[in-house]
Protein backbone atom coordinates (compact mmCIF):
# COMPACT_ATOMS: atom_id res chain seq x y z
CA UNK A 1 0.00 0.00 0.00
CA UNK A 2 2.30 2.71 -0.96
CA UNK A 3 1.38 4.39 -4.22
CA UNK A 4 -2.09 6.40 -3.10
CA UNK A 5 -0.74 8.02 0.16
CA UNK A 6 2.66 8.50 0.13
CA UNK A 7 2.35 11.38 -2.76
CA UNK A 8 1.62 14.54 -0.82
CA UNK A 9 0.33 14.16 2.40
CA UNK A 10 0.18 17.96 3.48
CA UNK A 11 0.05 18.94 -0.31
CA UNK A 12 -2.60 21.58 -1.37
CA UNK A 13 -4.82 18.46 -2.27
CA UNK A 14 -4.85 17.48 0.97
CA UNK A 15 -6.01 20.68 1.97
CA UNK A 16 -8.31 21.14 -0.36
CA UNK A 17 -9.93 17.79 0.64
CA UNK A 18 -9.91 18.20 4.38
CA UNK A 19 -11.59 21.63 3.29
CA UNK A 20 -14.58 19.70 1.53
CA UNK A 21 -14.59 16.95 4.71
CA UNK A 22 -15.25 19.78 7.07
CA UNK A 23 -17.61 22.17 4.87
CA UNK A 24 -19.85 18.74 3.68
CA UNK A 25 -22.87 21.16 2.31
CA UNK A 26 -20.26 22.75 0.00
CA UNK A 27 -19.41 19.09 -1.67
CA UNK A 28 -23.33 19.21 -1.74
CA UNK A 29 -22.96 22.29 -3.65
CA UNK A 30 -20.25 21.12 -6.03
CA UNK A 31 -22.43 18.00 -6.87
CA UNK A 32 -25.50 19.54 -7.05
CA UNK A 33 -25.09 22.96 -8.91
CA UNK A 34 -23.89 21.59 -12.11
CA UNK A 35 -26.87 19.04 -13.26
CA UNK A 36 -29.58 20.75 -11.44
CA UNK A 37 -28.20 24.01 -13.44
CA UNK A 38 -28.62 22.08 -16.76
CA UNK A 39 -31.88 20.80 -16.39
CA UNK A 40 -32.77 23.87 -14.82
CA UNK A 41 -31.87 26.07 -17.92
CA UNK A 42 -32.13 22.91 -20.56
CA UNK A 43 -35.32 21.18 -19.62
CA UNK A 44 -37.35 23.53 -17.16
CA UNK A 45 -36.78 26.90 -18.85
CA UNK A 46 -38.03 25.43 -22.02
CA UNK A 47 -40.90 24.11 -20.89
CA UNK A 48 -41.63 27.83 -19.63
CA UNK A 49 -41.05 29.08 -23.34
CA UNK A 50 -43.63 27.03 -24.74
CA UNK A 51 -45.99 28.19 -22.32
CA UNK A 52 -44.75 31.45 -23.10
CA UNK A 53 -45.01 30.81 -26.78
CA UNK A 54 -48.63 29.71 -26.56
CA UNK A 55 -49.69 33.32 -25.45
CA UNK A 56 -47.56 34.76 -28.12
CA UNK A 57 -48.73 35.67 -31.87
CA UNK A 58 -47.58 35.31 -35.12
CA UNK A 59 -47.53 37.67 -37.98
CA UNK A 60 -49.15 36.36 -41.42
CA UNK A 61 -46.91 37.89 -43.97
CA UNK A 62 -43.71 37.20 -42.25
CA UNK A 63 -44.15 34.26 -40.03
CA UNK A 64 -42.33 35.78 -37.48
CA UNK A 65 -43.36 35.71 -33.87
CA UNK A 66 -44.59 38.32 -32.11
CA UNK A 67 -43.84 38.70 -28.68
CA UNK A 68 -47.12 40.48 -27.17
CA UNK A 69 -49.48 38.99 -25.87
CA UNK A 70 -52.86 37.14 -26.53
CA UNK A 71 -55.63 34.96 -25.83
CA UNK A 72 -56.32 33.91 -29.49
CA UNK A 73 -54.28 30.34 -29.55
CA UNK A 74 -55.96 29.15 -26.40
CA UNK A 75 -59.37 30.65 -27.02
CA UNK A 76 -58.81 28.70 -30.44
CA UNK A 77 -57.94 25.39 -28.92
CA UNK A 78 -60.84 25.51 -26.09
CA UNK A 79 -63.27 26.78 -28.69
CA UNK A 80 -62.44 23.93 -31.74
CA UNK A 81 -64.55 20.94 -32.03
CA UNK A 82 -62.44 18.75 -33.77
CA UNK A 83 -59.76 19.29 -31.72
CA UNK A 84 -62.01 17.90 -28.94
CA UNK A 85 -62.76 15.45 -30.45
CA UNK A 86 -59.11 14.75 -31.43
CA UNK A 87 -58.16 15.37 -27.66
CA UNK A 88 -60.98 12.60 -26.92
CA UNK A 89 -59.55 9.69 -29.42
CA UNK A 90 -55.75 10.55 -28.34
CA UNK A 91 -56.87 9.80 -24.28
CA UNK A 92 -59.40 7.02 -25.08
CA UNK A 93 -56.30 5.26 -27.04
CA UNK A 94 -53.85 5.67 -24.11
CA UNK A 95 -56.08 4.61 -21.58
CA UNK A 96 -56.91 1.09 -23.80
CA UNK A 97 -53.28 1.00 -24.56
CA UNK A 98 -52.64 1.20 -20.79
CA UNK A 99 -55.03 -1.64 -20.16
CA UNK A 100 -54.47 -3.62 -22.38
CA UNK A 101 -50.54 -3.39 -21.70
CA UNK A 102 -52.01 -4.27 -17.75
CA UNK A 103 -53.98 -7.36 -18.77
CA UNK A 104 -51.23 -9.10 -20.97
CA UNK A 105 -47.98 -7.50 -18.07
CA UNK A 106 -49.61 -8.40 -15.19
CA UNK A 107 -49.87 -12.45 -15.80
CA UNK A 108 -46.47 -12.19 -17.73
CA UNK A 109 -44.38 -10.68 -14.55
CA UNK A 110 -46.36 -12.45 -11.95
CA UNK A 111 -45.00 -15.96 -13.25
CA UNK A 112 -41.34 -14.43 -13.72
CA UNK A 113 -41.57 -13.45 -9.95
CA UNK A 114 -43.68 -15.70 -8.62
CA UNK A 115 -43.83 -19.36 -10.30
CA UNK A 116 -40.47 -19.44 -13.10
CA UNK A 117 -37.47 -20.97 -11.61
CA UNK A 118 -33.89 -18.94 -11.62
CA UNK A 119 -32.47 -19.31 -14.92
CA UNK A 120 -35.95 -19.18 -17.00
CA UNK A 121 -36.71 -15.75 -14.92
CA UNK A 122 -32.93 -14.16 -16.07
CA UNK A 123 -34.11 -15.52 -19.47
CA UNK A 124 -37.32 -13.54 -19.39
CA UNK A 125 -35.96 -10.50 -17.88
CA UNK A 126 -33.74 -10.15 -20.77
CA UNK A 127 -36.27 -11.59 -23.03
CA UNK A 128 -38.68 -8.39 -22.22
CA UNK A 129 -35.63 -5.99 -21.76
CA UNK A 130 -34.41 -6.62 -25.46
CA UNK A 131 -37.45 -5.31 -27.24
CA UNK A 132 -38.10 -2.69 -25.12
CA UNK A 133 -34.32 -0.82 -26.35
CA UNK A 134 -34.64 -2.28 -30.14
CA UNK A 135 -35.24 1.01 -32.76
CA UNK A 136 -39.06 2.07 -31.92
CA UNK A 137 -38.89 3.45 -35.50
CA UNK A 138 -38.29 -0.28 -36.68
CA UNK A 139 -40.89 -1.72 -34.67
CA UNK A 140 -43.38 0.72 -35.58
CA UNK A 141 -42.76 -0.18 -39.21
CA UNK A 142 -43.23 -3.64 -38.73
CA UNK A 143 -46.29 -3.23 -37.15
CA UNK A 144 -47.18 -1.14 -40.78
CA UNK A 145 -46.05 -4.24 -42.68
CA UNK A 146 -48.05 -6.82 -39.92
CA UNK A 147 -51.22 -5.45 -40.49
CA UNK A 148 -51.08 -4.66 -43.95
CA UNK A 149 -53.64 -6.19 -46.32
CA UNK A 150 -51.23 -8.32 -47.78
CA UNK A 151 -49.58 -8.67 -44.19
CA UNK A 152 -47.95 -11.21 -41.49
CA UNK A 153 -51.20 -11.10 -40.00
CA UNK A 154 -53.46 -11.89 -42.80
CA UNK A 155 -50.66 -14.62 -44.07
CA UNK A 156 -51.25 -16.37 -40.52
CA UNK A 157 -54.93 -15.69 -40.69
CA UNK A 158 -55.37 -17.76 -43.42
CA UNK A 159 -52.96 -20.68 -42.83
CA UNK A 160 -55.69 -21.41 -40.35
CA UNK A 161 -59.12 -20.57 -42.70
CA UNK A 162 -59.69 -17.21 -40.95
CA UNK A 163 -59.69 -13.73 -41.98
CA UNK A 164 -58.24 -11.45 -43.93
CA UNK A 165 -58.96 -8.72 -41.66
CA UNK A 166 -58.73 -4.91 -43.32
CA UNK A 167 -56.97 -3.19 -39.77
CA UNK A 168 -54.40 -1.49 -42.37
CA UNK A 169 -53.88 1.65 -41.28
CA UNK A 170 -56.50 1.39 -38.94
CA UNK A 171 -57.24 2.73 -35.18
CA UNK A 172 -57.14 -1.27 -34.76
CA UNK A 173 -53.83 -1.52 -35.46
CA UNK A 174 -52.55 1.39 -34.42
CA UNK A 175 -53.83 -0.12 -30.82
CA UNK A 176 -52.15 -3.47 -31.58
CA UNK A 177 -48.66 -1.64 -32.56
CA UNK A 178 -49.16 0.94 -29.28
CA UNK A 179 -49.87 -2.32 -27.15
CA UNK A 180 -47.10 -3.99 -28.43
CA UNK A 181 -44.51 -0.98 -27.94
CA UNK A 182 -45.29 -0.12 -24.74
CA UNK A 183 -45.50 -3.59 -23.30
CA UNK A 184 -42.02 -3.84 -21.85
CA UNK A 185 -42.53 -0.85 -20.09
CA UNK A 186 -45.18 -2.09 -18.26
CA UNK A 187 -44.01 -5.39 -17.52
CA UNK A 188 -40.69 -4.58 -15.58
CA UNK A 189 -42.40 -2.13 -12.66
CA UNK A 190 -44.59 -4.77 -12.25
CA UNK A 191 -42.15 -7.16 -12.03
CA UNK A 192 -40.07 -5.01 -9.28
CA UNK A 193 -42.99 -4.87 -7.16
CA UNK A 194 -44.47 -8.50 -7.68
CA UNK A 195 -40.77 -9.41 -6.94
CA UNK A 196 -40.05 -7.68 -3.64
CA UNK A 197 -43.31 -9.04 -2.02
CA UNK A 198 -42.06 -11.27 0.71
CA UNK A 199 -42.72 -15.31 0.61
CA UNK A 200 -43.73 -14.95 4.19
CA UNK A 201 -46.80 -12.70 3.74
CA UNK A 202 -48.25 -14.78 1.17
CA UNK A 203 -48.30 -17.73 3.55
CA UNK A 204 -49.02 -15.50 6.18
CA UNK A 205 -52.01 -14.79 4.27
CA UNK A 206 -52.66 -19.08 3.14
CA UNK A 207 -52.23 -19.81 6.83
CA UNK A 208 -55.06 -17.53 8.06
CA UNK A 209 -57.26 -19.24 5.38
CA UNK A 210 -56.92 -17.23 2.37
CA UNK A 211 -57.37 -18.87 -0.72
CA UNK A 212 -55.09 -18.17 -3.86
CA UNK A 213 -58.02 -15.98 -5.05
CA UNK A 214 -58.25 -13.66 -1.97
CA UNK A 215 -54.35 -13.67 -1.55
CA UNK A 216 -54.07 -12.50 -4.67
CA UNK A 217 -56.51 -9.44 -4.18
CA UNK A 218 -55.78 -8.61 -0.57
CA UNK A 219 -52.00 -8.64 -0.54
CA UNK A 220 -50.64 -9.48 -3.98
CA UNK A 221 -52.89 -7.12 -5.88
CA UNK A 222 -52.50 -3.85 -3.47
CA UNK A 223 -48.82 -4.32 -3.25
CA UNK A 224 -48.20 -4.53 -7.01
CA UNK A 225 -50.25 -1.34 -7.36
CA UNK A 226 -47.23 1.04 -7.51
CA UNK A 227 -45.46 -0.72 -9.88
CA UNK A 228 -48.98 -0.93 -12.13
CA UNK A 229 -49.29 3.02 -11.85
CA UNK A 230 -45.49 3.59 -12.31
CA UNK A 231 -45.95 1.09 -15.51
CA UNK A 232 -49.28 3.04 -16.79
CA UNK A 233 -47.55 6.89 -16.52
CA UNK A 234 -45.04 5.53 -20.02
CA UNK A 235 -47.67 3.32 -21.39
CA UNK A 236 -50.65 6.23 -20.95
CA UNK A 237 -48.00 9.23 -21.99
CA UNK A 238 -46.28 7.86 -24.81
CA UNK A 239 -49.13 7.18 -26.67
CA UNK A 240 -50.68 10.76 -25.87
CA UNK A 241 -47.84 12.47 -27.28
CA UNK A 242 -46.97 10.22 -30.21
CA UNK A 243 -47.18 11.42 -33.52
CA UNK A 244 -44.41 8.83 -35.53
CA UNK A 245 -46.42 6.16 -34.64
CA UNK A 246 -49.86 7.34 -35.94
CA UNK A 247 -48.14 8.41 -39.23
CA UNK A 248 -46.19 4.73 -39.97
CA UNK A 249 -49.14 2.80 -38.69
CA UNK A 250 -52.04 4.84 -39.19
CA UNK A 251 -51.23 6.67 -42.05
CA UNK A 252 -52.48 9.44 -40.77
CA UNK A 253 -55.92 9.06 -41.24
CA UNK A 254 -57.10 9.46 -37.48
CA UNK A 255 -56.03 12.58 -35.44
CA UNK A 256 -53.95 12.48 -32.42
CA UNK A 257 -52.97 15.29 -30.43
CA UNK A 258 -49.23 14.23 -31.31
CA UNK A 259 -50.20 14.47 -35.17
CA UNK A 260 -51.87 17.73 -35.03
CA UNK A 261 -49.36 19.50 -32.80
CA UNK A 262 -46.49 18.22 -35.20
CA UNK A 263 -49.02 19.49 -38.35
CA UNK A 264 -48.88 22.62 -36.97
CA UNK A 265 -45.83 23.13 -36.29
CA UNK A 266 -43.85 21.39 -39.17
CA UNK A 267 -45.93 22.14 -42.17
CA UNK A 268 -48.63 25.04 -41.07
CA UNK A 269 -45.25 26.27 -39.42
CA UNK A 270 -47.83 27.61 -36.68
CA UNK A 271 -45.59 27.63 -33.57
CA UNK A 272 -47.31 29.18 -31.22
CA UNK A 273 -50.66 27.50 -31.92
CA UNK A 274 -48.87 24.16 -32.02
CA UNK A 275 -47.54 25.12 -28.31
CA UNK A 276 -51.28 26.02 -27.12
CA UNK A 277 -52.24 22.41 -28.45
CA UNK A 278 -49.32 21.15 -26.77
CA UNK A 279 -50.63 22.28 -23.44
CA UNK A 280 -53.90 20.16 -23.69
CA UNK A 281 -51.39 16.99 -23.46
CA UNK A 282 -49.37 18.74 -20.58
CA UNK A 283 -52.73 18.99 -18.71
CA UNK A 284 -53.87 16.01 -19.49
CA UNK A 285 -50.58 14.38 -18.29
CA UNK A 286 -50.17 16.48 -15.30
CA UNK A 287 -53.38 15.34 -14.23
CA UNK A 288 -52.62 12.11 -14.29
CA UNK A 289 -49.44 12.07 -12.82
CA UNK A 290 -51.37 13.61 -9.61
CA UNK A 291 -53.68 10.70 -9.90
CA UNK A 292 -51.24 7.92 -10.19
CA UNK A 293 -48.90 9.15 -7.53
CA UNK A 294 -51.70 8.71 -5.03
CA UNK A 295 -51.07 4.80 -6.06
CA UNK A 296 -47.61 5.58 -4.92
CA UNK A 297 -46.34 5.36 -8.31
CA UNK A 298 -43.13 7.73 -8.00
CA UNK A 299 -41.99 5.33 -5.56
CA UNK A 300 -41.83 2.49 -7.51
CA UNK A 301 -40.19 4.36 -10.93
CA UNK B 1 -47.74 -21.80 -4.17
CA UNK B 2 -50.25 -21.27 -6.24
CA UNK B 3 -52.24 -24.23 -7.54
CA UNK B 4 -50.70 -26.45 -10.45
CA UNK B 5 -53.51 -25.54 -13.71
CA UNK B 6 -52.65 -21.91 -12.42
CA UNK B 7 -49.26 -22.20 -12.70
CA UNK B 8 -49.76 -24.08 -16.19
CA UNK B 9 -52.21 -21.57 -17.38
CA UNK B 10 -49.56 -18.70 -16.34
CA UNK B 11 -46.70 -20.46 -18.55
CA UNK B 12 -48.61 -20.92 -21.48
CA UNK B 13 -50.19 -17.13 -21.31
CA UNK B 14 -46.10 -15.87 -20.38
CA UNK B 15 -44.99 -17.95 -23.49
CA UNK B 16 -47.75 -16.09 -25.46
CA UNK B 17 -46.73 -12.57 -24.55
CA UNK B 18 -43.06 -13.40 -25.22
CA UNK B 19 -44.25 -14.48 -28.98
CA UNK B 20 -45.99 -11.45 -29.43
CA UNK B 21 -42.87 -9.48 -28.38
CA UNK B 22 -40.34 -11.52 -30.56
CA UNK B 23 -42.50 -12.13 -33.50
CA UNK B 24 -42.58 -8.35 -35.24
CA UNK B 25 -38.57 -8.78 -34.42
CA UNK B 26 -38.40 -11.89 -36.44
CA UNK B 27 -40.42 -10.24 -39.41
CA UNK B 28 -38.15 -7.71 -39.91
CA UNK B 29 -35.00 -9.14 -39.83
CA UNK B 30 -36.52 -11.44 -42.41
CA UNK B 31 -38.30 -8.74 -44.55
CA UNK B 32 -34.82 -7.13 -45.01
CA UNK B 33 -33.99 -10.40 -47.14
CA UNK B 34 -37.13 -10.10 -49.47
CA UNK B 35 -36.80 -10.33 -52.81
CA UNK B 36 -39.69 -8.29 -54.13
CA UNK B 37 -39.86 -4.48 -54.42
CA UNK B 38 -43.55 -4.30 -52.19
CA UNK B 39 -43.29 -5.49 -49.25
CA UNK B 40 -45.16 -8.83 -48.90
CA UNK B 41 -45.72 -12.07 -46.79
CA UNK B 42 -44.72 -14.56 -47.15
CA UNK B 43 -41.30 -13.79 -48.55
CA UNK B 44 -40.79 -15.65 -51.96
CA UNK B 45 -37.22 -14.90 -52.97
CA UNK B 46 -34.65 -13.82 -50.73
CA UNK B 47 -31.50 -11.31 -51.52
CA UNK B 48 -28.65 -9.42 -50.14
CA UNK B 49 -29.69 -6.44 -52.70
CA UNK B 50 -30.75 -4.54 -50.08
CA UNK B 51 -28.11 -4.62 -48.02
CA UNK B 52 -25.63 -3.51 -50.34
CA UNK B 53 -27.51 -0.61 -51.25
CA UNK B 54 -27.85 0.41 -48.41
CA UNK B 55 -23.97 -0.39 -47.44
CA UNK B 56 -23.16 2.36 -50.26
CA UNK B 57 -25.65 4.97 -49.96
CA UNK B 58 -23.72 8.46 -48.95
CA UNK B 59 -26.43 9.52 -47.27
CA UNK B 60 -27.32 6.97 -44.95
CA UNK B 61 -23.59 6.79 -44.29
CA UNK B 62 -23.69 10.78 -43.28
CA UNK B 63 -26.61 10.31 -40.96
CA UNK B 64 -24.56 7.27 -39.30
CA UNK B 65 -21.96 9.64 -38.62
CA UNK B 66 -24.50 12.20 -36.95
CA UNK B 67 -26.10 10.09 -35.07
CA UNK B 68 -22.66 8.94 -33.49
CA UNK B 69 -21.41 12.53 -32.62
CA UNK B 70 -24.81 12.98 -31.32
CA UNK B 71 -25.12 10.19 -29.06
CA UNK B 72 -21.04 10.29 -27.72
CA UNK B 73 -21.80 14.23 -26.99
CA UNK B 74 -25.08 13.46 -25.13
CA UNK B 75 -23.10 10.14 -23.39
CA UNK B 76 -20.47 12.58 -22.51
CA UNK B 77 -22.86 15.13 -20.61
CA UNK B 78 -24.97 12.98 -19.35
CA UNK B 79 -22.30 10.77 -17.40
CA UNK B 80 -21.00 13.64 -15.77
CA UNK B 81 -24.08 15.44 -14.70
CA UNK B 82 -25.60 11.92 -13.83
CA UNK B 83 -23.52 10.97 -12.11
CA UNK B 84 -23.08 14.14 -10.01
CA UNK B 85 -26.72 14.17 -9.37
CA UNK B 86 -26.79 10.63 -8.23
CA UNK B 87 -23.70 11.27 -5.65
CA UNK B 88 -26.10 14.07 -4.39
CA UNK B 89 -29.22 12.44 -4.19
CA UNK B 90 -27.69 9.11 -2.56
CA UNK B 91 -25.08 10.39 -0.30
CA UNK B 92 -26.61 13.32 1.05
CA UNK B 93 -29.81 14.83 3.18
CA UNK B 94 -31.10 18.08 2.03
CA UNK B 95 -34.52 20.34 1.48
CA UNK B 96 -36.10 19.61 -1.70
CA UNK B 97 -34.51 16.30 -2.46
CA UNK B 98 -37.63 14.31 -3.04
CA UNK B 99 -38.93 17.08 -5.57
CA UNK B 100 -35.76 17.28 -7.29
CA UNK B 101 -35.50 13.44 -7.83
CA UNK B 102 -39.98 14.02 -9.58
CA UNK B 103 -37.84 16.94 -11.59
CA UNK B 104 -34.97 14.66 -12.78
CA UNK B 105 -37.45 11.76 -14.17
CA UNK B 106 -39.46 13.90 -15.80
CA UNK B 107 -37.77 13.93 -19.03
CA UNK B 108 -38.63 10.10 -19.28
CA UNK B 109 -42.44 11.08 -17.90
CA UNK B 110 -43.72 13.71 -20.63
CA UNK B 111 -44.03 12.71 -23.88
CA UNK B 112 -41.09 13.61 -25.89
CA UNK B 113 -43.34 15.89 -28.37
CA UNK B 114 -43.38 17.97 -25.20
CA UNK B 115 -39.26 18.11 -25.23
CA UNK B 116 -39.12 19.10 -28.92
CA UNK B 117 -41.49 21.50 -29.20
CA UNK B 118 -40.01 23.17 -25.99
CA UNK B 119 -36.92 22.96 -27.30
CA UNK B 120 -37.94 24.27 -30.94
CA UNK B 121 -39.76 27.19 -29.31
CA UNK B 122 -36.40 28.36 -27.53
CA UNK B 123 -34.33 27.84 -30.65
CA UNK B 124 -37.17 30.32 -32.27
CA UNK B 125 -36.79 32.36 -29.40
CA UNK B 126 -32.98 32.94 -29.53
CA UNK B 127 -32.86 33.06 -33.28
CA UNK B 128 -30.68 29.82 -32.73
CA UNK B 129 -29.56 27.70 -35.77
CA UNK B 130 -30.79 23.96 -35.08
CA UNK B 131 -27.75 21.83 -35.64
CA UNK B 132 -26.31 18.80 -34.30
CA UNK B 133 -25.23 20.63 -31.05
CA UNK B 134 -29.17 21.05 -30.18
CA UNK B 135 -30.01 17.77 -31.00
CA UNK B 136 -26.94 16.57 -28.46
CA UNK B 137 -28.28 19.19 -25.71
CA UNK B 138 -32.04 17.60 -26.46
CA UNK B 139 -30.90 14.11 -25.72
CA UNK B 140 -28.82 14.61 -22.71
CA UNK B 141 -31.91 15.70 -21.25
CA UNK B 142 -33.24 12.38 -20.93
CA UNK B 143 -29.70 10.32 -20.90
CA UNK B 144 -28.84 12.00 -17.64
CA UNK B 145 -31.76 10.06 -16.11
CA UNK B 146 -30.70 7.03 -17.92
CA UNK B 147 -27.09 6.88 -16.22
CA UNK B 148 -29.04 8.69 -12.98
CA UNK B 149 -31.03 5.26 -12.80
CA UNK B 150 -27.94 3.26 -12.76
CA UNK B 151 -25.88 5.00 -11.14
CA UNK B 152 -28.42 5.23 -7.99
CA UNK B 153 -29.01 2.05 -8.14
CA UNK B 154 -25.50 0.63 -7.24
CA UNK B 155 -25.27 3.32 -4.63
CA UNK B 156 -27.93 2.70 -2.63
CA UNK B 157 -26.80 -0.89 -2.24
CA UNK B 158 -23.21 -0.16 -1.80
CA UNK B 159 -22.76 1.32 1.99
CA UNK B 160 -20.89 4.56 2.72
CA UNK B 161 -18.84 2.84 5.36
CA UNK B 162 -16.03 2.04 2.96
CA UNK B 163 -15.81 5.74 2.08
CA UNK B 164 -15.81 6.19 5.71
CA UNK B 165 -12.98 3.79 6.59
CA UNK B 166 -11.08 4.62 3.65
CA UNK B 167 -11.07 8.29 4.89
CA UNK B 168 -10.36 6.69 8.85
CA UNK B 169 -6.89 4.94 6.88
CA UNK B 170 -5.53 8.23 6.06
CA UNK B 171 -6.61 8.65 2.64
CA UNK B 172 -8.10 12.42 1.57
CA UNK B 173 -11.76 13.07 -0.29
CA UNK B 174 -9.41 12.41 -4.01
CA UNK B 175 -8.06 9.17 -2.84
CA UNK B 176 -11.17 7.77 -1.38
CA UNK B 177 -12.67 8.81 -4.63
CA UNK B 178 -10.23 7.31 -7.23
CA UNK B 179 -9.64 3.79 -5.25
CA UNK B 180 -13.06 3.41 -3.79
CA UNK B 181 -15.97 5.39 -5.14
CA UNK B 182 -15.15 5.04 -9.08
CA UNK B 183 -14.21 1.24 -8.54
CA UNK B 184 -17.39 0.49 -7.03
CA UNK B 185 -19.61 2.89 -9.49
CA UNK B 186 -17.64 1.83 -12.46
CA UNK B 187 -19.72 -0.66 -14.18
CA UNK B 188 -22.82 1.48 -13.31
CA UNK B 189 -21.38 3.95 -15.04
CA UNK B 190 -20.42 2.18 -17.84
CA UNK B 191 -23.94 0.73 -18.18
CA UNK B 192 -25.53 4.24 -17.98
CA UNK B 193 -23.36 5.18 -20.47
CA UNK B 194 -23.92 2.41 -22.93
CA UNK B 195 -27.97 2.76 -22.51
CA UNK B 196 -27.68 6.47 -23.17
CA UNK B 197 -26.23 6.13 -26.17
CA UNK B 198 -28.28 3.80 -27.46
CA UNK B 199 -31.06 5.63 -26.43
CA UNK B 200 -30.09 8.82 -27.97
CA UNK B 201 -28.99 6.86 -30.99
CA UNK B 202 -32.62 5.52 -31.56
CA UNK B 203 -33.96 9.05 -30.89
CA UNK B 204 -36.50 10.36 -33.37
CA UNK B 205 -39.07 12.22 -31.42
CA UNK B 206 -37.30 14.50 -30.19
CA UNK B 207 -34.20 15.38 -32.80
CA UNK B 208 -37.22 16.05 -35.15
CA UNK B 209 -37.82 19.31 -33.99
CA UNK B 210 -34.53 20.16 -33.12
CA UNK B 211 -32.42 18.90 -36.08
CA UNK B 212 -33.17 21.21 -38.52
CA UNK B 213 -31.89 20.53 -41.89
CA UNK B 214 -29.09 18.14 -40.10
CA UNK B 215 -30.11 13.62 -40.20
CA UNK B 216 -29.76 11.33 -38.00
CA UNK B 217 -29.94 7.68 -38.74
CA UNK B 218 -33.47 7.65 -36.98
CA UNK B 219 -34.74 10.77 -39.38
CA UNK B 220 -33.09 9.17 -42.55
CA UNK B 221 -35.03 5.85 -42.03
CA UNK B 222 -38.13 7.76 -41.15
CA UNK B 223 -37.89 9.80 -44.26
CA UNK B 224 -36.99 6.60 -46.16
CA UNK B 225 -40.45 5.59 -44.72
CA UNK B 226 -43.06 7.61 -46.65
CA UNK B 227 -40.37 7.61 -50.03
CA UNK B 228 -42.14 4.54 -52.19
CA UNK B 229 -39.87 1.14 -53.07
CA UNK B 230 -37.60 2.45 -50.99
CA UNK B 231 -38.69 0.34 -47.55
CA UNK B 232 -36.51 -2.34 -48.77
CA UNK B 233 -33.55 -0.88 -48.26
CA UNK B 234 -33.79 0.61 -45.08
CA UNK B 235 -35.09 -3.16 -43.73
CA UNK B 236 -31.46 -4.07 -43.90
CA UNK B 237 -30.40 -0.71 -41.97
CA UNK B 238 -33.28 -1.10 -39.51
CA UNK B 239 -31.90 -4.64 -38.79
CA UNK B 240 -28.55 -3.21 -38.78
CA UNK B 241 -29.41 -0.72 -36.05
CA UNK B 242 -31.71 -3.17 -34.05
CA UNK B 243 -28.07 -5.50 -34.07
CA UNK B 244 -26.26 -1.79 -32.98
CA UNK B 245 -28.47 -0.86 -30.12
CA UNK B 246 -28.42 -4.50 -29.08
CA UNK B 247 -24.93 -4.93 -28.40
CA UNK B 248 -24.77 -1.91 -26.11
CA UNK B 249 -27.71 -2.95 -23.95
CA UNK B 250 -26.71 -6.89 -24.07
CA UNK B 251 -23.12 -5.45 -22.46
CA UNK B 252 -25.13 -3.26 -20.48
CA UNK B 253 -26.99 -5.82 -19.22
CA UNK B 254 -24.13 -7.99 -17.90
CA UNK B 255 -22.14 -5.47 -16.30
CA UNK B 256 -25.24 -4.22 -14.01
CA UNK B 257 -26.26 -7.74 -13.36
CA UNK B 258 -24.70 -8.19 -9.68
CA UNK B 259 -26.95 -5.13 -8.80
CA UNK B 260 -29.96 -6.57 -9.67
CA UNK B 261 -30.35 -5.77 -13.45
CA UNK B 262 -30.55 -2.10 -15.01
CA UNK B 263 -32.71 0.97 -14.29
CA UNK B 264 -33.05 1.77 -17.89
CA UNK B 265 -35.65 3.77 -18.77
CA UNK B 266 -38.13 3.52 -15.50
Amino acid sequence: MSTPTASAPFGARRRLSAFFYRHRWLKLLALLIPPLSWIVVVYLAALVVLLATAFWQQDELSGQIIHTFTWDNVRTVKDDPTLHAVTRQTVQMAVLVTITDILLAFPLAYYMARVASRGVRALLFVGVLMPLWSSYLIKAYTWRLMTGDAGTINWALAKIDLGPLHIAFSTTAMWLAFTYIWLPYMVLPIYAALERIPGSLIEASSDLGGRSWRTLRSVIMPLALPGIAAGSIFTFSLTLGDYIMVDLVGGNKTDFLGSVIFRYQGIANDLPLAAAIALVPVIVITIYLLLVKRLGAFEAL
Amino acid sequence: MEPRPVRIGLRIFSFGVMAFLYIPLVVIVMASFNASRIPTWPIKDYTLHWWSLALHDQTARTALENSFKVGLAATAVALVLGSAAAFALSRFRFFGKNSLSLLLVLPLALPGIITGLSLLSVIEYLSLTPSLVTVAIGHSTFCIVVVFNNAVARLRRSSSSFEEASMDLGADGWQTFRFITLPNLATALVAGGLLAFALSFDEIVVTNFTAGAQQTLPLWIYNQFRLPNTAQEVNAVAVFVIALTAIPVYLAQRLMRESGGIGGRG
